[in-house]
């Protein structure tokens, strides 16, 4: 079974995220790690290798700083990455993401696609769905838990109040929610097994795609701003009980409570 | 045919509050587009008097689709069906709830009819025939805003619940209903093999004006009876952060946070919670928020109203009885 897990780069959830005057969030600088849905899924595809049942590969897209997030799937234990390089494509934009994507998987002919449902900086939770559809193969989301089998996957399937057990046949995409997999750290062999481990590098030419193809409607994006920081931070003193009563009547009198 | 449609979940003979929060905000935009408003309901039988709030909310038509190949739920059906309407009637504009089954189906038919999407969308500004959303990102620390020409593009976003202003009753409006069908769902590719919903009696998570959170702080049974017994008191939804489900302390579906659910309530009181970023951006759209930790390092309290350093195993029977004497 060949599964190729679609990983995405970001920037550290506890860096302090900047803007510049452009209205755009500046990623020079900062720590830049895998992201953590889509490590669940490298996680999920490495416990299927472990059982000899699969050969993973990392597919992401960017330039070359995006490199280092793909050596540390592979230090995980995936076995070869690829990377979709291109000027052309705006790495910004789930729709030219998600074609570039299914291009590239078509070339790759995997039996499971896997990915974050959402990525933890910009969180659109499009991109899988989105690539499923342009291959016309089924998907699951918010997976939480996945059977593997030869033919189908049962994917548990979290709900607004609870959760559904749902059973697709390969070859389909599925979306990691967090408590799919925990993600392994990477041992010292794993990162050194790593550095050997092949790369491709395609363009969209190599995909068979034109920069045309890409073209299609997308909503303006406005300048982005820091979102203003909450006015917190009024610690109560002094004896417990006055403290409640106090935060009681406080929280009375702004209308909080009736 | 109306031009603004909103996807309204039907379940247990209601809509979520959510449905009404969006059709005012698509009355809105479908008046300086010149066009109306329609909910869209979806199940294998529809009950034309449950209709009815939809209408009162604001919803020039409601447009129903009844078949035995909508329960249960599938995204290649509901997916497939809402596509093949979209095609018929050409909407403007789709919004759907930012939960499990708008985040299901938004990005397929989006795909479909070649649509941009934005997901948990916060607000919602009509200028002239454009319309601005805006949506935070990066955990919460940013705030993006888009330009939209529905005119020019059909457009689908899925709304964050409590985001958008509250709708108005209006039991004056007429309610009108369609029926609609269409000709083929295509091959339904997703076996359901099992369906466990986990219902409360307590007001939903994302709906409630007062929600009462546990963490790692809870430390079990006795924990979460403490702040089970403080919503009691309230009126409050019960929640979680991260730490306490991993725990099994308290169900997935409560968790508040990244990979939760966002609350918006009017007041939240976090016990036992240090308040990471994770956990905060799902909480921090609650207007006051209340937080109860020993730890007076805690990140909670950077962004605390009110920030009692306490251990919560004394501080909420002080706060229970506190409440019971106001009541």
């Amino acid at each position: 079974m060949r599964i190729v897990v679609c990983i995405k780069q970001c920037i550290d959830a506890e860096a302090i995220t900047k803007v510049d005057d452009h209205g755009q969030v500046i990623k020079e600088g900062q720590s830049l790690v895998i992201d953590p849905y889509s490590e669940f899924a490298v996680e999920r595809a490495l416990q299927a290798k472990d059982c000899g049942e699969a050969e993973t590969i990392a597919l992401a897209i960017g330039g070359q700083e995006v490199m280092p997030t793909i050596r540390h799937a592979l230090a995980m234990g995936v076995d070869s990455g690829c990377l979709v390089d291109d000027p052309a494509i705006d790495l910004d934009d789930p729709v030219e993401k998600s074609i570039v994507l299914a291009k590239a998987l078509t070339k790759l002919q995997p039996d499971l696609i896997m990915g974050g449902y959402k990525s933890g900086d910009t969180s659109q939770a499009q991109v899988i769905p989105r690539l499923a559809t342009f291959l016309k193969i089924p998907y699951v989301g918010i997976v939480t838990h996945l059977e593997i089998g030869e033919h189908a996957v049962e994917a548990t399937h979290e709900t607004d109040d609870g959760f559904e057990i749902i059973q697709v046949e390969l070859p389909a995409a599925i979306a990691a929610q967090q408590g799919l997999a925990e993600p392994r750290y990477p041992s010292v062999r794993g990162i050194m097994q790593s550095k050997k481990k092949p790369v491709e590098i395609y363009n969209l030419e190599d995909i068979g795609l034109s920069p045309s193809e890409l073209d299609h409607p997308k909503p303006c994006v406005l300048p982005c701003r820091p979102k203003p920081a909450r006015k917190g931070g009024r610690i109560m003193k002094g004896e417990l009980s006055v403290v409640i009563s106090d935060v009681v009547a406080a929280l009375k009198s702004d209308g909080a409570i009736s | 045919m109306s031009d603004i449609w909103v996807f309204s979940t039907y379940r247990n003979s209601t809509f979520n509050k959510v449905s009404y929060e969006m059709i005012a905000s698509s009355r809105k935009l479908a008046t300086s587009l010149g066009g109306s408003t329609a909910s869209i309901v979806f199940d294998s039988i529809v009950h034309e008097a449950d209709l009815v709030p939809l209408a009162y909310y604001g919803a020039d038509d409601v447009l129903i689709l009844e078949d035995p190949s909508l329960s249960p739920y599938t995204t290649d059906a509901y997916a497939n069906a809402l596509t093949a309407l979209a095609e018929k009637y050409k909407p403007l504009a789709i919004f759907f709830a930012n939960d499990a089954v708008g985040l299901d189906m938004a990005p397929v038919v989006a795909q479909n009819i070649g649509a941009p999407l934005l997901t948990d969308v916060m607000d919602m500004t009509v200028e002239g025939t454009k319309l601005l959303l805006s949506r935070e990102a990066y955990s919460g620390k940013i705030v993006q805003e888009f330009a939209l020409d529905p005119g020019r593009h059909p457009l689908i976003a899925t709304i964050r619940a409590g985001a958008l202003e509250a709708a108005q009753c209006d039991e004056t409006r007429p309610v009108h209903v369609t029926r609609t069908q269409i000709e083929d769902f295509g091959t339904i590719r997703q076996v359901v093999k099992d369906v466990v919903r986990k219902t409360s009696a307590r007001v939903d998570l994302t709906e409630a004006r007062c929600v009462v959170g546990g963490g790692r702080g809870i430390r079990g049974e006795a924990g979460v009876k403490l702040i089970e017994d403080l919503a009691d008191v309230l009126g409050a939804a019960v929640g979680g952060s991260r730490a306490a489900i991993d725990e099994g302390w308290i169900e997935g579906q409560y968790q508040i946070g990244q990979t939760g659910k966002s609350i918006a309530p009017d007041l939240y009181i976090a016990c036992g919670i240090s308040g990471t970023i994770q956990h905060m951006s799902g909480a921090s759209a609650a207007k006051c928020i209340v937080a109860i930790n020993k730890d007076e390092e805690a990140d909670i309290f950077k962004v605390a109203d009110y920030g009692i350093v306490a251990d919560l195993f004394t501080a909420i029977p002080l706060l229970i009885e506190e409440l019971r004497l106001q009541n």
